[in-house]
């Protein structure tokens, strides 16, 4: 069975503001549900199936469920860090494939920048079997991804030049989102010059803090039929853990070398098929290692392949984030696949910036969760416009 | 033992673990293979995360590697090389390399243990140059 066909987008709701201080969490969580629904002609009413990860307050589903007045018959809260979002896609999928739901609701909320002191974190990051192994040594997020740059540099002689090209593309695209958190152009000498964070990641390798979020509406055909929105037809998803297996570390690659195939198999396209790629940016390595392994190029090549401004709308083969991304615009409570599938969506409504909207039939969106360090979700989806 | 300032953060220690910490406490870093299929892993389990078999047992290891990957937090009051290290049993740990001027640490180089006393009865497993 493929879900290829059998589920579109129908709506999208991005959160416009970079700081969310004035509301709580699950009001949060609500109006990004409500923005989405109302985007696609839908209301909390026809909601049957909701979908969510780790950032939804309390039980998750059942917490938001509750908040919204949701009447649900299917209920799923995977929990694969950032790239939840993009895997939920491929869930909700399945299940209107399978006859379990028509309407599927995707939140995504959080405010890092402006969480109340005292907050308790969610998880039960104690009890994890590695924490005790791996806390001892000062894991930060960025350190973590910079071990992976520093062996992937080691292993193909990937340069600080090459990862930051993905930075200056992402900017290109920024100054044309009135949204983004950091509109301005940078140059490579700009990332090269700014502050070494941890060796080889400088401060402009990174991506941005934001609060806010989005939400995402799944519909079956039938329903995508009677709306007069545009919608999305989801042609494949594939996902996949990848870990530190035993010991046998390598870091030079993603969980996209398992979850890319999958999705182009499913969705029956090929590479030179994809018109716009949204690729999980927390930061530069996590682009480079990522579209190396979706197969856009060869393994150890990904450092040829984002220079000289390939990734930018109108300047290279391919265009990616043209919202400006993560490392630009908006990264929402530090997960950024929701953000990932929005522009994907823009992009085919064609309703992206005139400046950055390219003719596109096709699109990619993959997302990150979790670590590339360590542990990882990695998931991608590929879409289509409502009549490929 | 280490005698570099460094961040000395008590490991959290659980009914699984205990052996492991304990032995750090006499300067021995022990090591997980499967009696099984023979291969080693890490982090410590108790049963074999290769062939499902729970016939592992605990070996001591010589502590010898080398560096695999590592990176230097800079922007913090005192900065620290992570890296994973291979062990030369063939297994990858996360850790820190210490006692060295940080700006010498490479890729490839040959590292030993160096426990790092936590005045709690366990000491962390970390490496210096061999
Ligand atoms: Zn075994």
């Amino acid at each position: 069975m493929s879900i290829r066909g059998k589920a579109y987008i129908a709506g999208i709701y991005e959160f416009p503001g970079r700081k969310a201080a004035d509301k709580s969490l699950a009001q949060l969580h609500g109006e990004f549900a409500k923005g989405a629904l109302e985007d696609a002609g839908l209301t909390y009413a026809d909601v049957d199936a909701y979908y969510c990860a780790g950032d939804a307050p309390g039980l998750g589903g059942l917490a938001m469920a509750e908040y919204m007045g949701l009447k649900l018959q299917h209920i799923d809260s995977t929990e694969t860090g950032g790239s939840s979002y993009v895997a939920h896609i491929g869930h909700a999928a399945a299940a209107i494939a399978a006859g379990k739901c028509n309407v599927a609701l995707v939140t995504l909320a959080g405010k890092p920048k402006s969480q109340r002191p005292g907050t308790p974190r969610g998880g039960i990051e104690h009890d994890a079997p590695e924490y005790g192994f791996e806390m001892i040594c000062g894991p930060r997020v960025v350190n973590m991804y910079a071990m992976a740059a520093m062996r992937h540099m080691h292993e193909y002689g990937t340069t600080s030049e090459q990862l930051a090209w993905i930075k200056v593309a992402a900017s290109h695209h920024a100054q044309h989102n009135e949204h983004a958190l950091m509109r301005d152009v940078v140059t490579v000498d700009d990332v090269l010059s700014s502050p070494m964070i941890s060796d080889p990641l400088h401060r402009l390798d990174c991506c941005v803090i934001t609060d806010g979020g989005g939400a995402l509406v799944i519909v079956s055909p039938e329903i995508a039929k009677t709306l007069d929105r545009q919608c999305v037809k989801v042609l494949g998803h594939g996902e996949a853990p990848k870990h530190l297996d035993g010991g046998r570390v390598d870091l030079t690659y993603t969980g996209a070398a398992w979850s890319g195939p999958k999705a182009f198999e499913e969705a029956g396209v090929t590479h030179s098929d994809i018109k716009y790629m949204s690729i999980y940016d927390s930061f530069t390595i996590t682009v480079l290692e990522t579209l190396e392994d979706l197969g856009f190029c060869e393994k150890g090549q990904g450092g040829k392949f984002v220079a000289d401004g390939n990734l930018i709308s109108g300047v290279g083969k391919i265009p990616f984030n043209t919202d400006g991304g993560g490392l630009c615009s908006n990264h929402p409570a530090n997960r950024g696949g929701m953000t990932k599938v929005l522009e994907a969506v823009r992009q085919l409504r064609n309703e992206a910036h005139p400046k950055v909207q390219v003719d596109c039939d096709i699109a990619l969106a993959h997302g990150t969760g979790g670590s590339i360090g360590t542990r990882m979700g990695s998931a991608t989806v590929i879409l289509g416009r409502e009549d490929s | 033992m280490s005698e570099q300032k460094i961040k000395i953060r008590v490991p959290f220690i659980n009914e699984e673990t205990e052996h492991f910490w304990n032995a750090t406490g006499e300067g021995k870093l022990l090591v997980k293979q499967c009696a099984d299929c023979n291969e080693y892993h890490y982090y410590p389990r108790t049963i074999c995360p290769f062939c499902m078999s729970d016939n592992t047992e605990w070996k001591e290891s010589p502590g010898t590697g080398t560096v695999y990957t590592y990176s230097i937090m800079r922007r913090v009051p005192v900065p620290y090389c992570i890296a994973y290290v291979t062990l030369d049993e063939g297994i990858t740990m996360m850790t820190n390399i210490i006692d060295v001027d940080l700006e010498t640490i490479k890729i490839g180089m040959k590292v030993k243990v160096s426990f790092v006393d936590t005045g709690a009865d366990c000491a962390l497993p970390f490496f210096t140059a061999a």
